[in-house]
Formats: C-alpha cells, structure tokens, sequence
C-alpha cells in the first residue's frame, strides 16, 4: 500500500511539471506582447524594452521557463496581474473560497439526493418512483443551469422573498465593503447557488449510481450473499454498494475538481466573484499571469482530487492495491 | 422419509416475449446423506430447479408452483425471513463460475466468518476459528495465512474449495451444487469431486449436483433426474440411469460422450436443438429430436410412470413400449461396450 503512494504521488509530481510547461507555452501561443501590456498604452518602445527586460523577455527561452518555475517553486508566487498589478496569488486566494464554497456544498447536496434516489430506483426499475426519477433527471440534465439559477432566484428570493437573490456573503464576517457577513448570511446566500450547482449534477449521478447498482445486483457475488442468508438491507448495504460506488467515486472526485477550477454558471448568475468569473475577466483583458494562474490552480485542484480518488479507490477495491 | 421431497414443482418467470415456463412439473426426492444428480442440457430447468428450492429467483416475475418439502416444512411456502434463515444454514449452494461468486472487496476470512454470524450469536473470535477450521478441511494450504487474503489471490480451483467451505460451515443438511466443476480444469475437477464425496461422508449432508457431464454422474452420483425442457425424463439410481436407461433422451446423452479409445470416431451429438419454453412443443417434448417417435408422442405428453412395478423409484416419461425400450437400450449400451474394446 505504501509503495502505490509512494508511486501515486511522484506520479502527481511529473503531472504537475507537464502542467506547468503547458501553461507557460501558452504565454507564446497567445499574441499578445506582455511588455507592451504591462507598460500601458502610451509607452514609448525604450519603456517596452525596459519591461522586457524586467519581465526576463530578452532572454532565451528555457531561461525564461526556469524563472517562472523558480516563482512558482521558490517563492510560491504565481505572478501579478497585468491588469490590475495585484498578486495573481491574493486574486486567486479571494476567488477559490467563494467557488470552494459553492462546489462543495453542491456536492454534498447532489450526492445526498443522488445515492438514496439512485439505489431506490436501481431497486425498483419500471415502479412508479422509479419512472418519477428518471424523469426528473431528464428533465435536471435539460435545463440550463443559467436557466435554472435565474428562476430560482425569480421564484424564490424576489417573488417569495424567502432568500436572497444574488450576491455572495464572506463566511468570517463581513469584509471591507460588504454589508453582510458571518456563517448564517453565508449559509443563506449559498442555498440558491448550491440547489442549482447541484441539480444537473444529482440527475447525472442519479442515472449513474442507478445503473452501477444495477449492475453490481446482477454479480455473482450478490447471488452468494443471498444464499449465505444475508437479509436483502444486508446484500445491498454490505455487498452491493461497496462495489457500485467504485465508478461513482472516481467521477465524483473528477466533477468536484473540475468544478474547482470554476463553476462558471453559478457564479456568473448569483454574481459571486468565483475562479470562473476571474478566468473570463482575465481571458477577455488578455491578463496572461492571471490566466495561467487560473489554470494552475485548476489543475493542482485536478491533481489532489485524482490523488485522493486513487487513494480512495485502493481503499475499497484490494486489486488495485497489488498491481 | 426423504430429506428433500420436491412435488411437481413448477416455475415461469414473466418476460416481455410472454411467459417461460422454466420448470414444468418435476418431481424428485433427496435421501440424507445422498448425493442426486440433476443431468441436462443447458436451459433444461436444472440450475432454476435449484434457485426455486433457494428461494433466490427474482420475486418480481417468478411464479413457483408445487412443493418442496424440507424437514416438514414447505420451502416454498416459507416467509421470506423463514426461507432466509435456512438458507447457508440448513440448505446452501454453491454455484458455477468460482471466480465471480466470491466478492472481491472483502477478504476470505471476513466472507466466511459473514456465513457463520448470519446465523449464530458467536464472537468474531469463534466465526475466525470456525472459518480456519474449514479452511483447513477443504485442504487449502498455508491456510492461517490466507484468511486475510482477498479472493483474486486464489486461483480457481481455491475459489471453489473456499466457496465449499462457505456453503458447509454452518453444517447444512443439504449442499446444492450447481455445476461447481464446470468452469475448472479437468485436474481441478477431479480434486474438487473428490473433495465433495468426501465431505459428503464428513459432514453427512445431502447434496444435489447439477451438471451435464456424465462422466461427473458416473463418479459421484446415487440417484440420477434427467431433465429435458423443463421436465423430467427419466429418475433412477445410478445403475438404472448407465445400466437400464430407458429414454430414448438419456440413450442420446449417453451416447453422445465422447470416447478415447474408438478411432477415428467422430462425436455423437444429439440432432437438433432444444425447444424454447416460451412456446414448448406438445405431447413429448423430445419428439422434435427423437428418432422413435411414432403417433402418441405429438399430441399426449407422457406421464413419468414406473418402468416396472417391482422398481417404482426408475420413472420414465415414454409413449414407447417398455420391452422395445429395453431392447433398444441393451444394443446401444452393447455397442458402447464393444467400442470401448
């Protein structure tokens, strides 16, 4: 078990490095000159070589690619804004919370809904619930999730007046310029924004744990546990779900990292200033050092969840353990 | 009386194409201590059979008629919390493919202590000792170490030893088989085979083998039910089923094994291939394949009837007339005989 860590995680390692060169050819790809960004509009071409030369410009390449990863190695740091010369790591520091906030809650409403609905309709195919649940979902995997938000902030927080309407509250009291503040306003502000993250998630996970129980029912293993004379909660809960959950939690791991990297429609909705709007707002103002701080982050997020997933994964299954 | 007393038992299961009727009427007893083998070919009824005396078909379009009388009561009467009590307990079963039948995220030592704490209030201390005991009693080696072993660390033919050590550790009455052989090699057959006689005497219990391989009948055997199509063609002993067979089915079955010595000789196969239950033939449902069929056999379905009145336990379901049957049968098994010369 030891060993697989240890693998696993050089593993993580060599990814990341990838990553990292990825992200930094895209600094090339993009035409764009960051100098001439950096030195504002009116910047005479002596002012443009003098940012170059601070930004290591003139140098060659694999130069330039060892500083950045001596920024990001050494001091941590992934850069400043073009834009607004803050530190893209406070930028991403203020925006991850706020889209952790959202995903995470998401997702332990759409697995609350997803695993009970899921293993009910599994058991139960062609009843009346279960027709009820895959309709449902149908309907959670067509609707927009721009769509969705927008209704239940309509419906809910301006015709019923039972929630607010947009708006993001800090968790530990209200900062600089905010009016609200503390765990309860957050709580509330977060309620519409996970109910529509979690909607399209749920439907997907409900069709999916579904038909992984299914499934699993159908292993011979099951038949053994019945004719062991296990009682049928026995088979399912002991048997069946510990098997069925393989798929789902390595998908789980996948959404919930990938969500990290910014959970665009909810934040652009609820008007929460999240990783998803930073990345927009970078990408439209060609903010390079933002940007690819972004991705960065996304993919570190990526990279630990896919860890973790793994870990999991040898926890439940004992094949993976050997191989 | 017999252990196990099965009466016309009968079971459909609903499908989207209509009703099959998967076992139709068969009739057979079970003797303590016995072993029966349930001889056909595959879709015969001979593994649902044994899932309806399990109770294990899928309530939701099974529909099982007939009795099956266990140690006084009706199995399949039982509520559902009863039937689950006997079964691993009283009656359990062990299945076909042993590399899928055990779960793969728990190790052997944990499913088997399950198969005891179902059943019995003992500490897991006491389920550990019995799951070692039996271990060791279906001779897997190093056995101590391999408790904590997960199932894809067995090679097949360990699986089904585990498996038989499953199925006998609460010390059943009777110990269901259904094809434990055929997915092994040929050694491995012969080891667990013989491991099974063997703990048939050990642990007194009752078995009912299914298989479609005579040469596993020949060597384990007391009592022999040949199915076809959902019912039953011929009951007998072992000696009246190799020795006196009177179907012209169990003539076709024994004369399609292949042989080593004949030269040259190609394999005998039945002609033909089995009905659909969807929508059964009437009368015989072998006329379609049988060589001897004449006028009766197309409308009326034979009764399984005695062969002699001095011999009720040999039962054949045959329009043809017993004297020709016993002639037919004596030049078939003569010529056998000849070419294993």
């Amino acid at each position: 078990m030891i060993r697989y860590v240890i693998r696993r995680l050089l593993w993580a390692c060599v990814l990341f490095l990838a990553i990292t060169v990825l992200t930094f050819v895209m600094f090339f790809v993009i035409p764009v000159n960051p100098a001439a960004m950096v030195a504002g509009k009116a910047a005479t071409p002596q002012e443009i070589a003098h940012v170059e030369h601070l930004l290591y410009l003139d140098q060659p390449v694999w130069k330039q690619y060892l500083h950045y990863l001596q920024q990001l190695f050494v001091h941590h740091s992934l850069g400043y804004s073009y834009g607004t010369r803050q530190s893209v790591n406070s930028i991403i520091g203020r925006a991850a919370p706020i889209t952790a906030s959202v995903v995470i809650g998401g997702a332990i409403l759409w697995m609350m809904v997803a695993v009970p609905v899921g293993i009910y309709s599994a058991l139960r195919p062609r009843s009346k619930g279960d027709r009820v649940a895959m309709v449902s979902v149908l309907a959670g995997i067509s609707a927009h999730p721009v769509w969705i938000g927008y209704m239940l902030s309509l419906i809910v927080g301006y015709e019923l007046g039972l929630l607010p309407i947009q708006g993001y509250c800090n968790l530990r009291g209200a900062s600089p310029g905010q009016t609200c503040g503390g765990p309860i306003d957050w709580f509330t502000h977060m309620i519409l924004p996970w109910i529509t993250f979690a909607i399209l998630y749920s439907a997907f996970y409900v069709r999916m744990i579904r038909s992984s129980v299914m499934e699993t029912l159908n292993e011979d293993y099951v038949r053994t546990a019945r004719a062991k004379g296990a009682s049928e909660r026995r088979v399912i809960t002991r048997h069946v779900l510990r098997n069925a959950m393989l798929p789902v939690v390595t998908m789980l791991g996948m959404d919930i990292a990938v969500a990290l990297g910014g959970a665009v429609f909810v934040e652009l909705v609820f008007g929460f200033p999240g990783l998803g709007g930073t990345a927009i707002q970078a990408v439209n103002q060609f903010d390079l050092p933002t940007i690819s701080g972004t991705v960065i982050f996304a993919s570190i997020m990526v990279i630990m969840f896919n860890l973790i997933v793994d870990l999991l994964y040898a926890w439940i299954d004992p094949r993976i353990r050997l191989t | 009386m017999p252990l196990l007393d099965v009466i016309d038992l009968k079971t459909y299961f609903r499908t989207d194409d209509g009703v099959v009727h998967a076992v139709d009427g068969v009739s057979f007893q079970v003797e303590k201590g016995q072993t029966l083998a349930i001889v056909g070919e595959s879709g015969s009824g001979k593994s649902v059979t044994c899932m309806t005396i399990m109770g294990l078909n899928d309530r939701r379009n099974t529909t099982s008629e007939g009795q099956a009388l266990f140690k006084d009561r009706d199995l399949l009467q039982l509520p559902p919390d009863e039937m689950r009590k006997v079964r691993g307990s009283e009656i359990s079963m062990i299945f076909q493919d042993p590399m899928t039948s055990l779960n793969p995220v728990y190790t052997i030592g944990s499913q088997l202590r399950e198969a005891v704490m179902l059943h019995e209030n003992v500490s897991k201390q006491v389920a550990n000792r019995r799951a070692l005991e039996m271990l060791k009693a279906v001779a897997i080696p190093r056995a101590e170490t391999r408790l904590d072993d997960y199932p894809h660390q067995f090679s097949g033919g360990m699986r089904q030893r585990v498996m038989i050590a499953m199925a006998l550790i609460n010390n059943p009455d009777l110990l269901i088989a259904d094809e434990p052989t055929t997915a092994l090699d040929v050694t491995t057959q012969a080891q667990i085979l013989k491991l099974m006689n063997q703990l048939r005497r050990d642990f007194d219990s009752a078995i009912i083998l299914v298989t479609h391989d005579l040469g596993v009948v020949a060597e384990t055997a007391d009592d022999v039910l040949v199915m076809y199509a959902a019912k039953a063609a011929e009951v007998g002993t072992y000696e009246d089923l190799f020795y006196r067979p009177e179907h012209p089915y169990t003539w076709g079955l024994l004369n399609s094994l292949p042989r080593l010595a004949a030269e040259g000789a190609d394999l005998k196969p039945i002609p033909g291939t089995p009905p659909s239950l969807l929508r059964p033939p009437s009368g015989c449902r072998f006329h379609l394949r049988c060589p001897y069929v004449f006028e009766p056999c197309i409308p009326e379905v034979p009764e399984l009837l005695p062969v002699t009145d001095d011999d009720p336990d040999h039962r054949v379901a045959c329009h043809l007339a017993h004297d020709f049957r016993e002639r037919e049968a004596h030049d078939l098994l003569h010529d056998l005989m000849a070419e294993q010369r």
